[in-house]
Order: C-alpha cells, then structure tokens, then sequence
C-alpha cells in the first residue's frame, strides 16, 4: 500500500532551537495514524510542516504520491487534499454552517455569483454523510455546541476532497458522548479511504481507533507501531522516556495542618458544590478534562469570579473572597492559565510586572521606592532562574518559559501562603519546566500549600500528593498520591459525563 | 535550553541608550521643535523673538495642559472626545461667573470642580457601567455642546472684569500660561511614574485582566483617572477662557482632536499603557510653531491639520511598527 504522504528526515529549528530531528512519517489511505508524544513533544509542529505552516530546515524531503518537495505552502498542501481540524476551531461564528463550509470555494452559479441553492445542498450531504442529519446548514456556526462546530470543520475538509484530515486533539474539549459519536465520523472517513493523523493524549481513544502509532519525545521520532505491537505501558514509556518518579524529583513532603478548607462551592452552574481541604506543605493536583471546571474553581477561590454559594475558611476562620485584591491579602496567589491573559503587561519591564501585585511594599507612603522595586526583581530573577538582560527588558521580548517564571515571580513577592497555579507549565521548554517543577517541590517543602491544575497527567501524577479530580463542573474524586495512576485518574476525569448531562 | 540558574545579564545598557530608548518619541519631538526654530530662523529672524516664542508657548499652553489629562486617559486606554465641548462649557461658566459679579477666584475655580464632577459621572459610566468610553463620551460631547448652544444662543460673552484675565498676566516676566503648563507637566510626569498611583494606570491601560488578577482597583482607578482628567481640562478652561477679551460659546472647532492628537504625537500609545505626558506638552508646542512658522514663511495656516493628520499616520505607523517587531523578537 503506497502512502499518501511520506515525510523523510524532515526537521525544523526555532530561533535556533531544534524543535523536531530528522522525523521520518507517513499516513497512509484508510488509516488512522495516531501522533502522540509529551506537550512541546514536536506533534504540532509537525503537522504545521504537513500542512504548510511552517516551512521545515533544509534537507527533509515531503513526498505526495509521486511528487517530491522540499516544503509545502499551505496553498500546495491543500491542493494535495490535506486539510487540518484545529484545536481551537477556526470558524466564522457569524456565518452560517453552509458558509462556514464552503468558505473560499463556494460553487458559483454561470453569472459568477453565489450559488446558493448548490451551497446548501452540498453542505447538507457532507453533513448526512457525517451522520450529522439534525445539523442545520442555515444555523449561525456561533450557535453551535463544540461538537457540533467541529462536525462542520471535518464538512468543510472534506468539502475541499481532503485526502490526508489531521485531527489536532480533536476530543479534548468533548463530552463522552460527542467524543463517541466522532469516533464514529472518524471510522466513516476511514471506510472512504480518507488517511486521518489523529494527534491524541488519550490512551483509551488511541486504542479504540488507530491503525498505527508514531511517538515523538523532545522533538525526535521514538517509533512507528501497528497498534497491536504496543500496550498502553509501552506507549507511556515511549512518550516519556523516563521513569516518572526520575522526571518529577519530588521532594519527601511535609505535610502540616490544613490551611484551607472550601465546603460546597458554587459558582452559577460552572463550578458546583466543591469541597476540598489543603494543608500546609501539600501539593494538591487538580486533574479534568478541558471544561470540566477546574480553571473556573481557581477563578472563584481567588475572586475573579466570586462564590454564589459555599464557604471558604482561611485557618479555621470563614471568609468571603469578592475581589482579587481581598485574595491576595488574605495571601492567596493565582498564576493564571493564560499568562498573555492575566498574567502580564507586556509592554512593561521585568520589575514593573514583578512588583505590580506588590505596589503597597515599594512605596513610601506616596512615592515609589524603585530600589526596592529593583530588589524584588533581581531576586525573582535570581531565585526563579529568569534568563534576561536585567530586571528593566520588557517582559515582552522574553520567552515563554521566562515569561511564565516573571508571573511567578510577581506572585511569589507577594509571599503568598497559598499557591494556585493553573497550567504552571503549559507552552513551555522542557529546561524551564523541570525548574518550575523544582521550584514547585521546595516552595511546598517550605510551608507553602499548592493548589495546581494540570491537563498533564504525567505531571499531576509527579508531582501532586493528593489529586483532585473534576468532571462537569464538580468534583468527583479525591486520590492519593499512592494509588493515583493513569487509570484510575483518568477513569475518573472521564466517567459520569452523562449522568451530569442528563442532571442539566 | 541552558540551566544555569545564575542571572544572565547579557549586557548593561548605559544610562544614555536607556534614556533614549524610554523617551525616545520626547526627544524626537524635542529635536523637531528646535530643527522648526532654526530653519525658520534662517528665513525670518524675527521668528526667534522672545515676543514670538512667548506668543507660540503660552498662546497653546491650554491645550498642552488639556493634554495631560488626556495622556493619562489614553495611557489607562480609554478615549475622552467630549473635553473639547466640556472646556466650552466651563469657559462659559467662569466668564457668565465673573461678569454677573462674583469674585474672580470663584471664576477660575468653580469650572475645575464642575469638570471634576461631569468626568466623575463620565468615569463611573464607563467603570461601573461597563460602557466603552468612546461611547459615553461621544454622549457626553452631544449633551454639552447641544446644551451650550441652546443655552447661550451662541451668544459671545464681553464686558469681562480686567482683573479676570490670568492668561495675560505674567510672573517674572514670563507668562502665566506658560507657568502653569510647564509646573502641571513636570508634577503630572512625577506624580505618573513614582507613584504607585500613575503604575497602575500603565498596568490598566497595558493590560486590565492582569492588573485587576493583581489586585489593583481598576474600577476606582478609572473613575479617579477621569477626574483628574477633568481638573486637567478645568485649568486649561483658566487658561482658554482668559487669555481673550470675549469668550466665545464656539470654543475652536476640533480641540478634542487637537489634544488627542498631541497625547497620541507625543508617543502616548492609542492603545494604552505606554507614555509620558511630556510627549503631549512638546507636542502642543510643536503645533504652535509649526502654526505660527507657516505665516512666517508665508504658507496657509490651513495648512497646519493637514501637516498634523501627516504627523498622526506617521506616529501610529511607528508605534504599531514597533509593537509589531516587538512581538517578533519575542521569542517562543
């Protein structure tokens, strides 16, 4: 069976950086090949090479059919009939699903004008042939539930005869019953002939539906397996390459009194009736699925978004958190998810952003005392590792990881007893993430109590003492350090979706 | 990818580079400032008097102190287009204040309490009521200018009392004027970078989620901004309303723009966050000389918008340049 798509020896740099090393790929008609690997592993810049995003280094070779190229536009890539269903879905929520669809081919009638009749026609197949019948081809695409939008990115490839579909973690924002129904449209495309890169984290889907599975670590290929050569023990192994007790050097914790008590915290019906304790010197691993909660739990805790109904008690006192300010005082930190979002003004300097959630401490009454704003910032640099020209560079010109640590670090100023601290690695270099774990494990050995929320169970599982474990909103297990393992958090992170739907 | 744990400091830049590269927008202007004075010069001598020079800097020092308050609206990143008709009103206020007979200290400072107060109202609308600031001012510029011309007829106000006129009194033989924009300038400037008051402004206008996450009172903030912004706007109403015999209830067509246009000339960023009010002053002055250089060298003063709308493409196009280049060599 000849491949529709051949990558050999293809690599590509960043700034000098290798992110992906002689990487040699192929997808075949009628099969799903899995992608799978760490984040920052190299899976999305490579099927950003496939599908003409980036241009990879000098010295790989892409083959389609019978041609050879050196790099792809993404004008040549989707000549060739690859097309790609992003993660974050590129629709136009204004436009219809018939629009949405044939956006930039839409057929035309003999004057050269929008022919609409075909448009919805066409768009109604594609749709019944996605066992998508009760899809509206008039509704807005910004009415539509995420499942329902991502039905209409797999239309609109398919609408344009894609013959390789690269999937890019498309059930990491699913329930359990979309998450089936796609992997029947997947099956469907399958059947066509149609060859799917399926990038995944999730061992039970990978099983459910691959043919084949390539495994990338720290940017270079580990292997190519016929899923039936490889067990899920295997496959972990390969992603991570090391042991995860070697990866995560946790320190021995100590563990002191509890600090925080949260009892049937609600807010509206994103965070329901959460209760938890966290003790001083524990490190507490929030795990779920995207949208099950766990961002808009920390959002409450710290007042961003505040209870509507529960109790939080701060040392066995009970307090009401309505305001970021009033969580920060009472010593709480949150280093948010998005730290483009809420973590950093770009335009300002390394110090302004490590004293901003500290102002009260450098000024003198009125005045700012840029002395000791300076200090604050040479020691965040200093104790986090920062790599920067000095403490005045705009934060702006930093990397990711160093960025992340200038978040931190304006956190870590304010000597916060608790810590929350959601996706604290997400984005970021391997180097920098092991010092953020580093960080994580002696801040904990000093008294300090965090709170963190990971999509990376490798990393909930290294470094959490307790896990937390979220779906739909609510809480619904609490493990162990020792009997947390990828069943039976991951069990847990997915079970009972459908009983929460059929409570809503 | 390295791990070594040490500060790298790559290079320290000195005091110089520094300088420039923080006030970079200040110096240029400053620099067209005085190419303006000597090529002018050079054609006409007389362009250097101090007659003229005084004339240029005070007869614009309303607008440079207007666009103070402005430069910290903009920096916190919201828009005010209602102060030009706010100044008309005030302007009106104090001149009916002083010719129905009330002592001129209650002229001059009865329009800065009123300008607090409206801005006040403006601030909460757009903190609290969580409405664009572009749209409630637009509002506020259609309430107050559609209020003075149906109040005053568009009536001039004459017969003003001699001792009323502060803009053309001087205090060691230079103009008042001038002494007001250049105090206000310098304390504002300080009062924006060495308190923690003027940081959280940079914060809110350079990005408000992170700086509301940190715990500064973004909703107060903004409310507080729009009230100094309406003092701002109350002193250059001293200003405006008494450097001439008659008040007039046109107060110059466009001066919102005039002074948005010298917050944004002088390196304020349309998009909030960064700036210095300094900028705004030197930018004020800028317009005046390139004003007054224009009859001097015998060119239309109609000229002069149309060589500041050059000026504002100019700017934004450096600014969005330079924030463009900026994300680049932000490494990933």
């Amino acid at each position: 069976m000849s491949a529709l798509l051949q990558l050999s020896r293809v690599s590509k740099s960043f700034a000098g950086i290798r992110v992906l090393k002689d990487v040699d790929f192929d997808v075949r008609p009628g099969e799903v090949h899995a992608l799978m690997g760490e984040n920052g592993a190299g899976k999305s810049t490579l099927i950003k090479i496939i599908s003409g995003v980036h241009t990879p280094d000098e010295g790989g070779i892409i083959r389609i059919g019978d041609t050879q190229h050196k790099a792809l536009s993404s004008r040549a890539a989707a000549r060739a009939g690859i097309a790609t269903v992003y993660q974050e879905l590129l629709l136009f929520p204004e436009l219809s699903v018939a629009e949405n669809v044939f956006l930039g081919h839409a057929p035309r009638t003999r004057l050269g004008t929008l022919d609409w009749s075909l448009m919805r026609r066409q768009a109604r197949q594609l749709l019944d042939s996605l066992d998508s019948h009760d899809l509206d081809v008039d509704a807005k695409v910004g009415t539509l539930s995420v499942a329902n939008r991502q039905r209409v990115e797999i239309a609109k490839a398919l609408s344009q005869n894609a013959r390789v579909l690269i999937m890019d973690e498309p059930t990491a924002a699913l329930a359990d019953a979309d998450v089936r129904r796609l992997m029947i449209v997947v099956k469907r495309l399958r059947e066509r002939g149609v060859g799917i890169v399926y990038v995944s984290h999730k061992l039970p889907e990978v099983f459910e539906i691959a043919d084949r599975v390539t495994v990338l670590r720290d940017g270079a290929l580990i292997g190519t397996h016929p899923i039936a050569e490889v067990t899920e023990q295997s496959l972990v192994a390969m992603m991570v390459g090391r042991d995860i007790a070697q990866l995560f050097p946790k320190p021995v914790p100590n563990i002191g009194d509890v600090i925080l008590r949260v009892k049937g915290l609600c807010f509206g019906d994103r965070v329901r009736d959460i209760s938890f304790d966290l003790r001083r010197g524990e490190i507490l691993g929030i795990a779920g699925l995207v949208g099950s909660g766990r961002t808009e739990m920390a959002l409450t805790i710290f007042g961003i978004t505040p209870a509507t109904a529960g109790s939080i008690e701060l040392d066995g006192r009970v307090i009401s958190i309505s305001s970021p300010r009033q969580a920060r005082d009472l010593g709480i930190a949150y280093v948010p998810e998005d730290r483009g979002l809420q973590g950093l003004v770009r335009p300002m300097s390394i110090a302004q952003n490590v004293s901003m959630a500290s102002l009260h401490r450098v000024t003198n009454g009125l005045f700012m005392r840029f002395a000791e704003e300076i200090r604050l910032a040479v020691d965040a640099i200093a104790r986090l590792g920062i790599r920067a020209r000095g403490p005045e560079q705009v934060v702006g010109q930093l990397s990711g990881g160093n960025q992340q640590k200038v978040v931190l670090g304006k956190w870590l100023a304010t000597n916060p007893r608790i810590l929350i601290m959601d996706e604290p690695t997400r984005g970021i270099d391997v180097g920098a993430k092991s010092e953020i774990h580093a960080l994580m494990g002696k801040l904990a050995q000093e008294g300090m109590a965090i709170v963190m929320i990971s999509s990376e169970l490798p990393e909930v599982l290294g470094m959490a003492d307790r896990v937390l474990v979220m779906n739909g909103g609510t809480s619904v297990a609490t493990i162990g350090r020792a009997e947390a393992s990828p069943e039976t958090v991951g069990a847990a992170m997915t079970l009972a979706t459908r009983s929460l739907e059929v409570a809503q | 990818m390295t791990s070594d744990h040490a500060p790298a400091f790559v290079a320290k830049r000195t005091g110089l580079v520094r300088f420039i590269s923080t006030y970079g927008q200040e110096v240029v202007i400053a620099g067209a400032i005085i190419a303006l004075f000597v090529l002018v010069s050079l054609v006409s001598p007389r362009f250097l008097s101090a007659n003229n020079l005084n004339t240029i800097i005070s007869g614009n020092a309303y607008i440079a102190v207007a666009a103070i308050g402005m430069s910290m609206i903009i920096i916190t990143g919201h828009i005010d287009v209602s102060v030009g008709a706010l100044i008309g009103v005030l302007a009106t206020i104090s001149g009916t204040l002083a010719t129905a007979g009330y002592p001129v200290w209650i002229a001059w400072t009865l329009p800065i309490l009123i300008g607090v107060g409206i801005n006040a109202i403006v601030g909460a609308l757009v903190a609290y009521g969580r409405i664009p600031s572009i749209v409630v001012t637009l509002g506020m510029l259609s309430i107050l200018r559609g209020g003075l011309v149906s109040i005053t007829g568009g009536a001039w106000i004459n017969d003003l009392p001699p001792d009323f006129h502060l803009a053309q009194q001087r205090l060691l033989d230079i103009p008042v004027p001038i002494w007001f924009m250049v105090v206000l300038t310098l304390g504002a400037f300080m009062w924006m970078r060495h308190t923690a008051f003027g940081r959280s402004l940079f914060a809110i206008g350079g990005n408000i989620e992170a700086a509301r996450a940190a715990g500064i009172p973004v909703e107060r903030r903004v409310v507080q901004v729009f009230m100094i912004h309406g003092a701002f706007a109350g002193l250059a109403t001293v200003l405006f309303a008494t450097q001439l015999r008659v008040i007039q209830s046109t107060v110059p067509p466009n001066l919102e723009l005039t002074i948005i246009t010298a917050a944004v000339i002088g390196g304020v960023s349309i998009l909030g966050g960064t700036g210095t009010v300094i900028g705004s002053t030197l930018a004020a002055i800028l317009f005046s000389a390139i004003g007054s250089a224009m009859i001097f060298i015998n060119v239309s003063p109609y000229w002069l918008r149309a060589v500041i709308g050059v000026l504002i493409l100019i700017t934004v196009l450096v600014d969005i340049a330079r924030r463009v280049r900026e994300q680049r060599s932000a490494k990933r």
